[in-house]
C-alpha cells in the first residue's frame, strides 16, 4: 500500500451500543463509499469500540468521509490514517493442499514468513501469517501454486505510528532593542 | 415516582413543552394513548400517518418548535417515512414516536412488526430504540436536543409495546451527554475576517441566502449585513421570506425556475456569500458552469456541506445568525478603518445599475386576456394581493409551487412552507393544517396543484373535524403539470400519463363532503370574489377548484443539466433580442 494512494485507512472511535455498525455502514453505502475491509472491536474502554475502515479512494473524497462519519451521533472520533503514518496489521488463515510431497516446502515458505502451522491434516495445512497486508498478499501468491482450499482474512487494523522525535526545546526569543 | 413507560413517555413530551401533536393510534402505541387523555397535550388525529408528519413539518416551519407525531408500527412507521425524508431533506425538527411490538417479539415477523430503525435510519438525523423504560427521560431529551440543534432534522424514537408497560422510576435529566454530539456554533474568527475582507474587494458580490438563515433565526442579522454593505441578496426555495422581497435589494428567487436577474446576478458575480445554502443541483445547474468568476465564502452549521459540490474560497462553521453578527462587526471595522485611511469604500454602483437593467428588461411575464383562459399566476397574485402581508402559504411541488414562490411577495420570515429537498407532492394540505395550528391567528394559504391535492386531500376532513380553518386553492389544469411542461419541451410532446381530468373528481362536491366550503371559479372576473368568500370564511376549511389553462408553463427555466447561462425565457414574451 505504497506509492498512489489507493485506500484511505480511518480508524473510528464510536460508542459501544447495538446498531452503530449499521448506521456506519449504512453510511458509505448511502454516500457511495466503497469498503475494501473493516474490522470492528471494542476498545481498552468497554463504552467504545473501534472500527478500523479501509475505503477505496477513487469512491470516497476523503474531507467528506470524514465530515459524513462525525455527523453520525454515535461516532466520536474519526482518524484518517496515511499508510506511511500507520502501523498497519492484518492476519490470515489459509488451508492449503499439502500431500506428503510438497509438505516440506509448504512448511518452509511458512517458516520465511513468520507463519505459523495451527492445523494440519492429511492432505492439507492450515496456517496463520500476520502481518502488513502486502507480505499477506505475498503469502497468497506464492501458495497459491500448491493449491488453496480456504482462505479468511481479518481485514486491516491499524494505529498510527508514534512520534520518536524528542520534544523540541523552545528557543528564547529576544526582542531586537 | 413509580409509572409506567407510557406515562413517562407524556410526560416528558410535556417536559419538553409539546402543546399539540399529530398522530393516529394502532395496536403496538396503544399504551401510550392512554395517558395522552389526562394530558395538556392537543392531539389531532389524522386520516393518514403521512399527514401526521407533513402537520409537523408544517408546525415547525412556521413556529420553529420542533413538531410531535406519534404513530403506531409496522405500516404506520412506513407510512410516515415520506415526511421523515422529507424533514431531512429540508432540515426540519420533527419528532416522531412509533409504537412496536413487544420487545422479545422482535425479529419473528410478528402482526404489524416492521424494523422501524433500521427502515428510518437513512432518513434521519438520529433514531433510538427503546429497550429499557427506565430510559424513556433521557432518550426524549436527547431526541428533541439532536432535532432542534446544529443542523435542525427529523429524529424517530421507537418504543415496543411491553416496555411502554413496564413500570420505570420517574426523572427528568439535567441535560444531554451525548459525547459524539457538539455542534459548532461560533465562526473562526480569522475565516470572518478573511470574510469581510473579501467582501471589500468584491466589486460583483451576491449573497446567496439559504434556509439556514431561517433555521437560525438570522432574518434580522441577514438584513443589517445587507444594510450595511449594500450586496443584492438571492433567496432560495428554502429561503423565501428570509429577506424581504420588497426590498430593493432583494433579487428574488435563483435556480432552475428562477428570476433571469437572481439567475444571472450569480453567474456573473465576482463573489458569492452562500450563507445556510447547500449549492443544491436546482439552483447550481450544471456546477462547472456555475458562477464561474465566483469567489465563494461558504457559512454552515454543518461541516460536510463545506466543499461538497463547490470548495469555498473562505469555508465558515458555524450558526448563520452568529456568523453574520460577526460578520456585520467586521465589515463595519473595515469600514472605519477605510474612512481612518481617508480611502474610499469601493463602490458597486455600476453592478447595482447592471441588476436593474436586467430587472426591466427581463421580469417575469404573463399575460391574463379578461375573456381568455384562467391564467394561474393571474390566480396566485390576485391571492397575493386579497390576503394580508402575514398570510402564511403553502404548496405542494410542481408548476403551482414555482409559480407561487416566483409572484407572491415573502416579506416576512417564516410564511412559506414548501417541500423543496425531496419535492413531496402532496405536502400542501398537511403542512398548512399543521402551520395553522401552531399559528392560529395567522391566515394560511395552500395553494396546491390538482395531482398534488390528490393525494392528501383527505386531512381535510381532520381540518374540518378539529376546526382548523385553512383555505385551499387549486390550479386545476387537468394535468401533471410539470411533468407535462418536460413532455412537451424535452419530448416532443410525446405525453404520457399526465392527463388528470378537470372534473373528476368534482372538487367542489369533494371539498363539501368533507366539510369545507367548496367554490368553483372558471374565469378571471370570478377570482377576487372567490378570495374574499373564502377570505370571510373562519369556522371551517375552504376550497377553491380554479380551473386554469394546462397551456400555461413555468419560465424562466434552465433546463436540467445544463449551465445557468443557458436560460429560457417565455418564448411568448422574449422580444428582447440579444442578451
Amino acid at each position: 500500500m505504497q506509492g498512489d494512494i489507493q485506500h484511505h485507512i480511518y480508524s473510528i472511535l464510536v460508542e459501544n451500543k447495538f446498531g452503530v455498525l449499521s448506521r456506519v455502514a449504512g453510511l458509505f453505502a448511502r454516500r457511495g463509499f466503497n469498503i475494501v475491509s473493516l474490522a470492528v472491536s471494542p476498545t481498552e474502554d468497554e463504552r467504545f469500540s473501534r472500527m478500523t475502515i479501509v475505503v477505496d479512494a477513487a469512491s470516497a473524497p476523503l474531507e467528506q468521509v470524514t465530515k459524513q462519519l462525525h455527523k453520525l451521533i454515535p461516532v466520536i472520533k474519526v482518524m484518517e490514517m496515511h499508510p506511511d503514518d500507520a502501523v498497519e496489521r492484518e492476519l490470515m488463515l489459509v488451508t492449503v493442499k499439502a500431500a506428503s510431497d510438497a509438505r516440506s516446502q509448504i512448511t518452509e515458505l511458512a517458516s520465511i514468513f513468520e507463519a505459523r502451522i495451527e492445523d494440519v491434516g492429511f492432505e492439507s495445512i492450515t496456517i496463520q501469517v500476520a502481518g502488513r497486508p502486502d507480505k499477506l498478499d505475498a503469502m497468497t501468491d506464492l501458495l497459491t501454486p500448491f493449491g488453496i482450499v480456504e482462505l479468511q482474512r481479518t481485514g486491516l487494523i491499524a494505529l498510527p505510528k508514534l512520534a520518536r522525535r524528542p520534544a523540541r526545546l523552545r528557543s528564547v526569543k529576544t526582542r531586537p532593542a | 415516582m413509580r409509572i409506567t413507560g407510557a406515562q413517562a413517555l407524556i410526560k416528558s413530551l410535556e417536559h419538553e413543552a409539546v402543546e399539540v401533536m399529530f398522530g393516529l393510534p394502532g395496536g403496538a402505541i396503544l399504551p401510550v394513548y392512554d395517558p395522552l387523555i389526562d394530558s395538556s397535550i392537543r392531539h389531532i388525529l389524522v386520516r393518514h400517518e403521512q399527514g401526521a408528519g407533513h402537520m409537523a413539518e408544517g408546525y415547525a416551519h412556521a413556529t420553529g418548535r420542533p413538531g410531535v407525531a406519534m404513530v403506531t408500527s409496522g405500516p404506520a412507521a412506513t407510512n410516515i417515512v415520506t415526511p421523515l425524508c422529507d424533514a431531512y431533506m429540508d432540515s426540519i425538527p420533527i419528532v416522531v414516536i412509533t409504537g412496536q411490538v413487544p420487545y422479545a417479539s422482535i425479529g419473528t415477523d410478528a402482526f404489524q412488526e416492521c424494523d422501524t430503525v433500521g427502515i428510518t435510519m437513512p432518513v434521519t438525523k438520529h433514531n433510538w430504540l427503546i429497550t429499557d423504560a427506565q430510559d424513556i427521560p433521557r432518550i426524549v431529551r436527547e431526541a428533541f436536543h439532536v432535532a432542534t440543534t446544529g443542523r435542525p432534522g427529523p429524529v424517530l424514537v421507537d418504543i415496543p409495546k411491553d416496555i411502554a408497560n413496564q413500570q420505570m422510576d420517574w426523572y427528568w435529566p439535567d441535560g444531554v451527554d451525548l459525547p459524539g454530539y457538539k455542534p459548532t456554533m461560533k465562526g473562526h474568527a480569522k475565516q470572518i475576517k478573511d470574510a469581510a475582507r473579501l467582501m471589500s474587494e468584491s466589486r460583483r458580490p451576491v449573497i446567496y441566502a439559504g434556509g439556514g438563515i431561517l433555521k437560525a433565526r438570522a432574518a434580522e442579522a441577514l438584513r443589517e449585513l445587507v444594510e450595511l454593505t449594500g450586496f443584492p441578496v438571492v433567496t432560495t426555495l428554502m429561503a423565501r421570506g428570509a429577506f424581504p422581497d420588497d426590498h430593493e435589494l432583494c433579487l428574488g428567487m435563483p435556480g432552475m425556475h428562477g428570476n433571469y436577474t437572481a439567475v444571472t446576478s450569480m453567474q456573473q458575480a465576482d463573489l458569492l456569500i452562500a450563507l445556510g445554502s447547500r449549492f443544491d443541483d436546482r439552483v447550481t445547474g450544471k456546477v462547472d458552469g456555475f458562477a464561474p468568476e465566483a469567489k465563494i465564502i461558504h457559512v454552515d452549521i454543518d461541516p460536510a456541506e463545506l466543499g461538497k459540490v463547490r470548495q469555498p474560497d473562505v469555508p465558515i462553521v458555524g450558526d448563520c445568525r452568529l456568523v453574520i453578527e460577526e460578520m456585520v462587526k467586521a465589515v463595519a471595522a473595515n469600514k472605519a478603518k477605510h474612512a481612518d485611511d481617508g480611502a474610499a469604500w469601493p463602490s458597486i454602483d455600476e453592478w447595482h445599475t447592471r441588476l436593474r437593467e436586467w430587472q426591466r428588461d427581463f421580469p417575469l411575464v404573463y399575460d391574463q386576456q379578461p375573456d381568455g383562459p384562467l391564467k394561474p399566476q393571474f390566480c396566485i397574485d390576485q391571492l397575493r394581493d386579497h390576503t394580508p402581508d402575514d398570510t402564511i402559504v403553502a404548496s405542494g411541488v410542481g408548476q403551482h409551487q414555482m409559480w407561487t414562490s416566483q409572484r407572491w411577495k415573502f416579506n416576512h420570515p417564516y410564511t412559506w412552507v414548501n417541500s423543496g429537498g425531496l419535492g413531496t407532492m402532496g405536502f400542501a394540505v398537511p403542512a398548512a393544517i399543521g402551520a395553522k395550528v401552531g399559528m392560529p391567528d395567522r391566515m394560511v394559504w395552500a395553494i396546491d396543484g390538482d395531482g398534488c391535492f390528490q393525494m392528501t386531500a383527505q386531512e381535510l376532513v381532520t381540518a374540518s373535524s378539529e376546526r382548523i380553518p385553512v383555505k385551499i386553492a387549486i390550479l386545476n389544469n387537468a394535468y401533471l403539470g410539470m411533468v407535462r411542461q418536460w413532455q412537451e419541451l424535452f419530448y416532443e410532446e410525446r405525453y404520457s400519463e399526465v392527463y388528470l381530468s378537470p372534473d373528476l373528481p368534482d372538487y367542489v362536491m369533494w371539498a363539501e363532503a368533507m366539510g369545507c366550503v367548496g367554490i368553483r371559479v372558471d374565469s378571471p372576473e370570478e377570482v377576487e370574489p372567490a378570495i374574499e368568500k373564502a377570505n370571510s370564511v373562519d369556522d371551517r376549511p375552504v376550497v377553491i377548484d380554479f380551473r386554469t389553462d394546462y397551456r400555461e408553463k413555468v419560465y424562466p427555466m434552465v433546463p436540467a443539466g445544463k449551465s445557468n447561462d443557458e436560460i429560457i425565457l417565455d418564448p411568448a414574451h422574449d422580444t428582447y433580442g440579444e442578451r
